[in-house]
């Protein structure tokens, strides 16, 4: 097991030296030049010249490509082209939003899509099951932004006034907000270093941070924040884990060893519970894996929608921009983030299934 | 009245299943009772209902079958009438069930102590820890190789014949009055068979547990059988013990399963298999099932066995057979 992630972690060292370097060369390829995308159009030759001097653009692609890594092994990523601040503290502060908004869709997600998917499986062929399936296919076939919006109108508009109002944007009501835990601790914390990064990232999870801390009104209003947006998020996940759920727990249930369960005089809903269930879950966590990707582009779109500044509006705001830095730190960090849901759910998947091993 | 020692009696037993082609009975009107003690052996073609009688009987159906009519009294009790709640009281506990297919027949994911102690937890309502030493005392009793770390193990990595081994000891458990084992030892090699089929005999000497045992393997019957069940196509063709029905056979389609048994030292091209096809259960015939197929049909009683169903005849109180040939001779 340890050997197994050990192995799968060094594995993914040449993995990610390869992503660098593709966003590298594509965010390079992106026609129109950093100077000309921040400083305007009007932008003079020596101005520009200044310019991609003070950000080494002027030296050679490849030498470009040895210094950017060789500063990349130390985690230092550089600094923004358009905001001339540490990449890795725009990463501390962006980071965090995408991760509840994402861990909020996922919990969700798996949650309502493996309970509905249950639900259906055991009504099979009646009209429970025809209504949660059709339910399920309008949820797969609904564009994310389109159901942001119209959340956002019903629930930000339409209900305003009454008690269903719930915010449309932002993560928190304008005059609130959130101190970080080791602020309310009192620990002594030097702005700028790596430790005062690492204590900010987790504090940047409003919700976490308010948990933690005990503020409930920060807590209150942060989560009622992340309803919309999350609903949004898991809603086509959320499908597709109750179709897969439904279809694997059906084909489980005609299993020989479920027979088995019953002429041991296993009560039914403990055939399920016992029996069935965690065999039929292997394909729903294959799935998690594959869906992960969709999440995270979800997630870019959500946030757009919610006025949320994540990961993903970053990303695209800095490809406007051709802030290269920008692009390729947080590409690199959605590659690891992915790379690392994926070892998790195949060490699940060694966990659920005895028959795999994690070698 | 049922007599002392009857564990089950079989009455009129008819199940069908619902297809696109229409309902289809897969079980007429099937017959039987079982003693304490005794092996009753079930044989018959592949499709003829053995193991839909068996499920019938454990109310296992799958969802698109279901008991037409006919009863199936135990201690008193018609099985057939009971609730899912009732039945999951007696499955397991005083009727046991074990099937074809050993390696599918357990749960892949759960560890096979657990499977085996979860038994006991059900119907002995005592704790884990507690369930799991009888499971062991259990593994012990079915004598598996180093039982304490099979305790530990899980279904893929045991054998076929251990798997079987465990699921004897899984039926056994709660020493049933009644023990339905079907086709225990088709998916198993020859010398793993007779090694499954002794353990079973071993047992069923320890506890007077009645064994309903189905089969397609005569040599099996021949070995096990205290009384013999010959089905076909849904139906009993054939009953008696088994000293009776090997040495005189009645019924035509038991005469050819007995000349389908290849003799030691008598050296024959083939077996004889019988000829023709069983009709399918859409298509059935409306006089005997057996007709087209048969070697002794004759032109002076041809007509009823094309267009009538011929009922049972007891040859004796022990012994009868579905065959028109017999009806001179009752
Ligand atoms: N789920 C089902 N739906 C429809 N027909 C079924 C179903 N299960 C069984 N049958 C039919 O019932 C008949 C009896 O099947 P059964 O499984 O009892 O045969 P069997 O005697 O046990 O054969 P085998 O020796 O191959 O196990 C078969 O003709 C089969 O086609
Ligand atoms: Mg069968």
């Amino acid at each position: 097991m340890t050997t197994y992630i050990i192995k799968r972690l060094l594995i993914s060292i040449p993995v990610l030296f390869g992503i660098l370097l593709v966003t590298f060369v594509l965010a390079r390829l992106i026609p129109g030049d950093p100077c000309k995308a921040i400083l305007g159009e009007k932008a003079t030759v020596e101005v520009c010249e200044k310019f991609e001097k003070r950000f080494g653009l002027d030296k050679p692609i490849h030498t470009q490509f040895f210094l950017y890594s060789k500063r990349v092994v130390v985690a230092d990523f550089g600094n923004s082209i358009r905001f001339s601040r540490p990449v890795s503290q725009i990463l501390v502060e962006r980071f965090p939003v995408t991760i509840e908004l994402a861990l909020g869709g996922l919990v969700v997600a798996i949650f309502a899509g493996v309970f509905l998917g249950i639900i259906s499986a055991l009504k099979h062929n009646t009209s429970v099951d025809v209504g949660t399936m059709v339910l399920a296919n309008v949820g797969i076939s609904m564009p994310v932004f389109w159901l942001g919006l119209m959340l956002a109108y019903l629930f930000g508009l339409l209900l305003k006034d009454t008690i269903f109002w719930l915010p449309p944007s932002g993560r928190l009501t304008a005059g609130l907000s959130s101190i970080p835990f080791f602020e309310v601790w009192g620990w002594e914390v030097l702005k700028g270093t790596t430790k005062s990064k690492f204590l900010e990232f987790f504090a940047n999870h409003y919700i976490f941070n308010a948990l933690i801390t005990g503020n409930w009104e920060i807590f209150k209003d942060a989560l009622r924040h992340m309803i919309l947006p999350v609903i949004a998020l898991s809603t086509i996940p959320m499908a597709i884990i109750a179709r897969i759920t439904r279809s694997s727990l059906l084909e489980v249930l005609g299993r020989d060893y479920i027979r088995t369960a019953k002429a041991k005089g296993v009560k039914s809903k403990n055939v399920v519970s016992k029996h069935a269930l965690r065999n039929a879950m292997l394909p729903v966590v294959t799935i998690l894996g594959l869906q992960m990707g969709g999440l995270l582009s979800g997630a870019v779109l959500t946030e757009t929608v919610f006025g949320l500044s994540g990961v993903g509006r970053m990303l695209v705001e800095a490809i406007y921009a051709r802030d290269y830095p920008i692009i390729q730190a947080f590409t690199v960090m959605i590659a690891v983030a992915y790379m690392f849901i994926n070892l998790l759910v195949d060490i699940s998947y060694g966990f659920l299934d005895p028959r795999v091993r994690l070698e | 009245m049922l007599s002392q020692s009857t564990q089950l009696e079989v009455k009129n037993l008819t199940t069908c299943f619902r297809t696109s082609k229409g309902n289809v009975m897969a079980v007429d009107e099937i017959s039987f009772s079982l003693k304490k003690g005794e092996t009753l052996c079930i044989v018959g073609e592949s499709g003829c209902g053995k193991s839909v009688s068996a499920l019938s009987i454990m109310g296992l159906l799958p969802p698109s079958g279901y008991v037409k009519s006919g009863s199936a009294i135990f201690q008193n009790n018609d099985l057939l009438l009971m609730t899912t709640k009732e039945l999951e009281k007696l499955r397991g506990n005083r009727i046991s069930m074990i099937f074809q297919d050993p390696g599918s027949s357990l749960n892949p994911v759960m560890r096979v102590g657990d499977q085996v102690s979860e038994i006991f937890q059900i119907h002995l309502n005592i704790s884990k820890q507690e369930g799991q030493k009888k499971a062991l005392e259990m593994l012990k009793q079915v004598e598996i190789p180093d039982p304490e770390s099979r305790m530990l193990a899980f279904p893929h990595e045991l054998s076929g014949g251990m798997a079987q081994r465990i699921m004897i000891a899984i039926a056994l458990a709660c020493n049933p009055d009644i023990l339905i084992a079907d086709e225990p030892t088709t998916a198993l090699d020859v010398t793993i068979q007779s090694q499954i089929l002794n353990l079973m005999s071993e047992m069923q000497l320890k506890t007077q547990t009645a064994i309903i045992l189905i089969t397609h393997d005569l040599g099996v019957v021949a070995e096990m059988a205290d009384n013999v069940l010959v089905m076909y196509c849904g139906q009993v063709v054939e009953y008696g013990d088994v000293k009776t029905v090997f040495n005189s056979p009645i019924h035509p389609y038991t005469k050819a399963l007995m000349k389908s048994i290849p003799i030691i030292g008598k050296k024959t091209r083939r077996l004889d298999a019988i000829p023709g096809r069983v009709p399918s259960l859409d298509m059935l015939p409306s006089g005997c099932r057996f007709e087209r197929r048969c070697a002794e049909k004759n032109d002076n009683i041809v007509s009823n066995c094309q267009n009538k169903i011929p009922p049972i005849f007891n040859v004796d109180s022990v012994h009868g057979s579905r065959c028109w040939l017999e009806k001179g001779n009752e």
